[in-house]
C-alpha cells in the first residue's frame, strides 16, 4: 500500500467502498429471493439466476419496445419495467412450482437437479430468443453521469439508484415477511407444515406465492442488475454461487443475516479488486467464506428454526 | 469363493450384468469402431469414474457432492503436470528465453520451475501425487464438514464453492497453470509418444480395466458392513450415530474414496485426450457428472457407466447436428429423470426389465416344448 497518500486511500477507499455497494444491492436483491425460497422453503433453486436474467431480459424487452414505439415514453420506461419486471419472473416462478417444484419438496438434492435442468432450459431460451451476445438496454439520462462530493470522489448515480431500490424492496420484503397476515402464514408453515395446515393455512398457496414472490424478487435483481452490467444468457450462472454463499453465510432463514452478509462479501471483494486481480480478490473472499463456514457451519445469524 | 461370487461378483444378475458390461467395452467398441471414436469412448469412460464415484457418494451414501470435478481435474492436472515437464525439455524449448520450464510459463515471463512443480519430474511421484492429493484434499473437506454435522445441501454448495474457487485459481493463475487453456501439447510418456494409435488402444484397454476394477472394489466396499452402514446413514443418520457410531468418519472415508475414483478417471483423460483444462474442474462438469450417475441410475455402479456413455454419445451426436435441441434435451433429462424416474435406467430395468426377460425365457420354453414334442415324436415313429 505504499505509494499511496492518506487522502488518496481514502478517495479509494470511497470509491471501491460504493463499487461494493452496487455490488452489495445487486447480490442482496439476488439473495432476498433465494433467501426467501431456500431459507424459508428450503428449496435449492438453481435457476434463481435465471430468474434474474428474466427480469434483465425484460428490462431490455421494454427498453427496445419503448424505443420503437414511443421514444417520448424514454425517459420513465425504467420505472414501469422493474414492476414488469417483477411480474413476469413472478408469473414464471408461480408456473415452474405449480409445474415442477411442489412435487420436489420431500427431497430438497432432487429439488437441485431438477432447477439445473430448468436453467439450461431457460439458457437456451434465452439464447434462441435474444441471441448469444450480451445486450443492455437503453438507459434513461437522468441515471447516467457521476456525482462528486470532492474532486477525487465520482459517485455514479445508477448505483446510488439502485441503492435505493434495494433499500425500497428490502423494506417490503421486511413488512411482507414480518408484518403482514401473509407473511405470518409464510413463517408458521416453515416452522411446522402439518400444524400450519391443521389450524387452517393452505400451506400449498402459501408455498407457490412464497416461490412466486422469491422469483419476482429476482427479477427486480435483473432489472436492477442492467443498469450496472450487459446481460447475457449465462449472466445467471455467474452470480447463482455468489447468491447461495450471501444466503448460506448469513444464516439461511435470517433476513438480517442475508443483509449483513450480502454487505461484508461485497464489500471484501470490491475493496480486495483494487489491490489484486478481480479474480484473486474472488478466491480469497470466496475461501475466507469457505473457512469461517468451516468453524461456524450455521452461518452468521443462526435461525432459531427447528427441523 | 461363494463370497467372491455372491458379495463382490453380485450373484446371478450381478455377474450377468458385470460380464456384458466388459463384453461391451471389451470387446465390441474395440471390434467395431475406428481409433478416433474408440479414443473418444475412452473419454468417456474416464467420465463414468466419476459418476460411479458418486454412485457410492451420493445414492448409497446420500452425500452429494457437487465438487468431483475438483478430483477429477487434480487427477488429471497431476498427470498433465507431468507430461508437460517431459514435453518442455531443455532441447525442445531451446527457442524460449527460459529454455527447460513449459511454454505458458515463458509466455507469462516466468523464468523459474514453481516450487510445487518440481517434484512432477519423477512419474514415481506423480503416480503417488495422483493417488494421494485429491484423497488428502477430500480428507479436509470431508473432516472440517463432516465432523462438524454440515451435511445435504450445504455440503452440496459449499462443495460447489470449492470448485469455483479452484477454476477462478486456475484461470487467474496463467503462469502457473496454463490458464483458461490449460495445459496443452502433451506428447510422450517416458519417451513413448501417447498420440498413436497403439498408444490409444493400450489406454483405452488400461482405462477400461481400471474401470472394472474400481466397480469390482466398490461392490466389495459395498458388500461390507461397511456398505449397510452406509445405507443405514443415509436413510436415518441419527439413529446410527446413537447406535454408537461414528458417522462422521464413515462418511470421510466414502469421500476420500470417491475422490481417489474420480482423480484416477482424470489422470486417465489427460493421457488419452492430450490435454487438461479447467473447463473440467467447475460446476458444470461436476453438475454433468451427477446427472451421469442419475440418468444410469444412482443406486447402480454399472448403470452409471450405461448413463455416462449415453449422455455423451447424446452430446456428440445432438451438438454435432442441433446445438440448440441440446441443452433442451439435457435440462428435460435433468428435470424428467427426477419427476419419472429416480432409480436412472437401472431402476427402469429393474421395473420393467423383467418383461423382457421374462419374455425371453418364455420364448426359450416354448422352443424347448416344441423340440420336446418334435423328438417324442420322431421316437414314436420310430417305435
Amino acid at each position: 500500500m505504499d505509494g499511496y497518500t492518506y487522502s488518496e486511500l481514502g478517495a479509494i477507499f470511497a470509491m471501491q467502498g460504493f463499487a461494493g455497494i452496487s455490488l452489495f444491492s445487486v447480490l442482496l436483491l439476488m439473495a432476498l429471493g433465494l433467501a426467501i425460497i431456500f431459507g424459508q422453503m428450503g428449496v435449492i433453486n438453481m435457476a434463481h439466476g435465471e430468474f434474474m436474467a428474466v427480469g434483465a431480459y425484460t428490462t431490455y424487452f421494454m427498453s427496445t419496445l419503448t424505443e420503437t414505439y414511443f421514444p417520448s415514453f424514454l425517459p420513465y420506461y425504467f420505472i414501469l419495467s422493474i414492476v414488469v419486471a417483477f411480474l413476469v419472473a413472478g408469473a414464471l416462478g408461480y408456473l415452474a412450482e405449480f409445474i415442477l417444484i411442489r412435487h420436489l419438496y420431500s427431497r430438497p438434492l432432487d429439488t437441485l437437479l431438477a432447477t439445473w435442468g430448468l436453467s439450461l432450459i431457460m439458457q437456451q431460451t434465452f439464447r434462441s430468443v435474444f441471441g448469444a451476445r450480451e445486450v443492455s438496454p437503453t438507459l434513461p439520462d437522468w441515471l447516467m453521469g457521476s456525482f462528486q462530493p470532492t474532486e477525487m470522489i465520482d459517485i455514479p448515480i445508477n448505483g446510488m439508484f439502485v441503492l435505493g431500490l434495494t433499500f425500497v424492496v428490502t423494506l417490503g420484503v421486511f413488512y411482507l415477511m414480518f408484518k403482514s397476515n401473509w407473511g405470518l402464514r409464510v413463517r408458521a408453515t416453515t416452522q411446522n407444515r402439518e400444524m400450519s395446515g391443521a389450524v387452517g393455512i393452505n400451506t400449498k398457496k402459501v408455498d407457490r406465492y412464497t416461490f412466486s414472490l422469491g422469483c419476482g424478487i429476482a427479477g427486480i435483481a435483473g432489472a436492477a442488475f442492467t443498469t450496472i452490467a450487459s446481460t447475457g444468457p449465462t449472466t445467471g450462472t455467474l452470480y447463482i454461487v455468489d447468491t447461495f454463499m450471501v444466503v448460506v453465510f448469513g444464516g439461511a432463514a435470517s433476513l438480517f443475516g442475508t443483509i449483513a452478509s450480502a454487505f461484508s462479501i461485497a464489500q471484501a471483494q470490491s475493496i480486495l479488486e483494487f489491490f489484486i486481480s478481480g479474480s484473486m480478490a474472488k478466491v480469497y473472499t470466496l475461501f475466507a467464506l469457505v473457512l469461517i463456514l468451516m468453524f461456524k457451519p450455521e452461518g452468521l445469524f443462526a435461525s432459531k428454526v427447528r427441523r | 469363493m461363494n463370497f467372491v461370487y455372491e458379495k463382490i461378483l453380485g450373484g446371478k444378475n450381478g455377474m450377468a450384468a458385470l460380464l456384458i458390461l466388459s463384453a461391451i467395452i471389451l470387446i465390441v467398441f474395440p471390434l467395431f469402431l475406428d481409433a478416433f471414436r474408440l479414443n473418444l469412448v475412452g473419454k468417456y469412460l474416464t467420465y463414468a469414474f466419476a459418476a460411479v464415484s458418486l454412485v457410492l457418494l451420493w445414492g448409497y451414501g446420500g452425500t452429494l457432492s457437487l465438487g468431483q470435478g475438483i478430483f477429477f481435474g487434480l487427477g488429471g492436472y497431476g498427470m498433465a503436470m507431468f507430461l508437460k515437464l517431459e514435453a518442455s525439455s531443455p532441447e525442445n524449448t531451446a527457442i524460449q528465453s527460459t529454455p527447460g520450464i513449459p511454454d505458458f510459463m515463458d509466455w507469462n515471463q516466468i523464468t523459474e520451475l514453481p516450487w510445487f512443480w518440481e517434484p512432477f519430474t519423477s512419474f514415481t511421484f506423480t503416480i503417488i501425487a495422483i493417488l494421494t492429493i485429491p484423497a488428502l484434499f477430500a480428507y479436509i473437506i470431508g473432516a472440517a464438514m463432516f465432523k462438524r454435522r454440515v451435511g445435504g445441501v450445504y455440503f452440496a454448495i459449499i462443495t460447489q464453492v470449492i470448485a469455483v474457487i479452484l477454476t477462478v485459481l486456475i484461470v487467474g493463475q496463467q503462469g502457473f497453470t496454463g490458464g483458461i487453456n490449460g495445459i496443452t501439447d502433451l506428447r510422450t510418456l517416458n519417451g513413448w509418444d501417447i498420440t498413436s494409435d497403439s498408444a490409444k488402444y493400450l489406454f483405452y484397454y488400461i482405462n477400461a480395466g481400471l474401470l472394472l476394477a474400481v466397480i469390482i472394489v466398490s461392490r466389495l466396499i459395498l458388500a461390507s458392513k461397511f456398505g449397510h452402514l452406509l445405507l443405514a446413514i443415509r436413510d436415518k443418520e441419527d439413529r446410527v450415530r446413537f447406535s454408537g457410531y461414528d458417522v462422521g468418519n464413515f462418511k470421510i472415508f466414502i469421500f476420500c474414496f470417491a475422490a481417489l475414483v474420480s482423480a484416477i478417471g482424470g489422470a486417465m483423460f489427460t493421457l488419452q485426450v492430450g490435454f487438461m483444462s479447467p473447463s473440467f474442474v467447475g460446476i458444470v462438469p461436476s453438475i454433468e457428472m451427477v446427472i451421469f450417475a442419475a440418468i444410469g441410475g444412482r443406486m447402480s455402479l454399472i448403470g452409471a457407466v450405461y448413463g455416462t456413455l449415453l449422455i455423451n454419445f447424446g452430446k456428440t451426436t445432438f451438438s454435432e447436428s442441433f446445438p440448440e435441441l441440446w441443452l433442451f434435451l439435457m435440462g428435460g433429462l435433468f428435470i424428467a429423470v427426477v419427476m419419472f424416474f429416480p432409480n436412472g435406467l437401472a431402476g427402469l430395468w429393474n421395473d420393467y426389465g423383467h418383461h423382457i426377460t421374462d419374455r425371453l425365457a418364455f420364448i426359450k420354453n416354448a422352443i424347448g416344448k416344441i423340440q420336446k414334442t418334435v423328438f417324442s415324436k420322431k421316437v414314436q415313429e420310430q417305435s
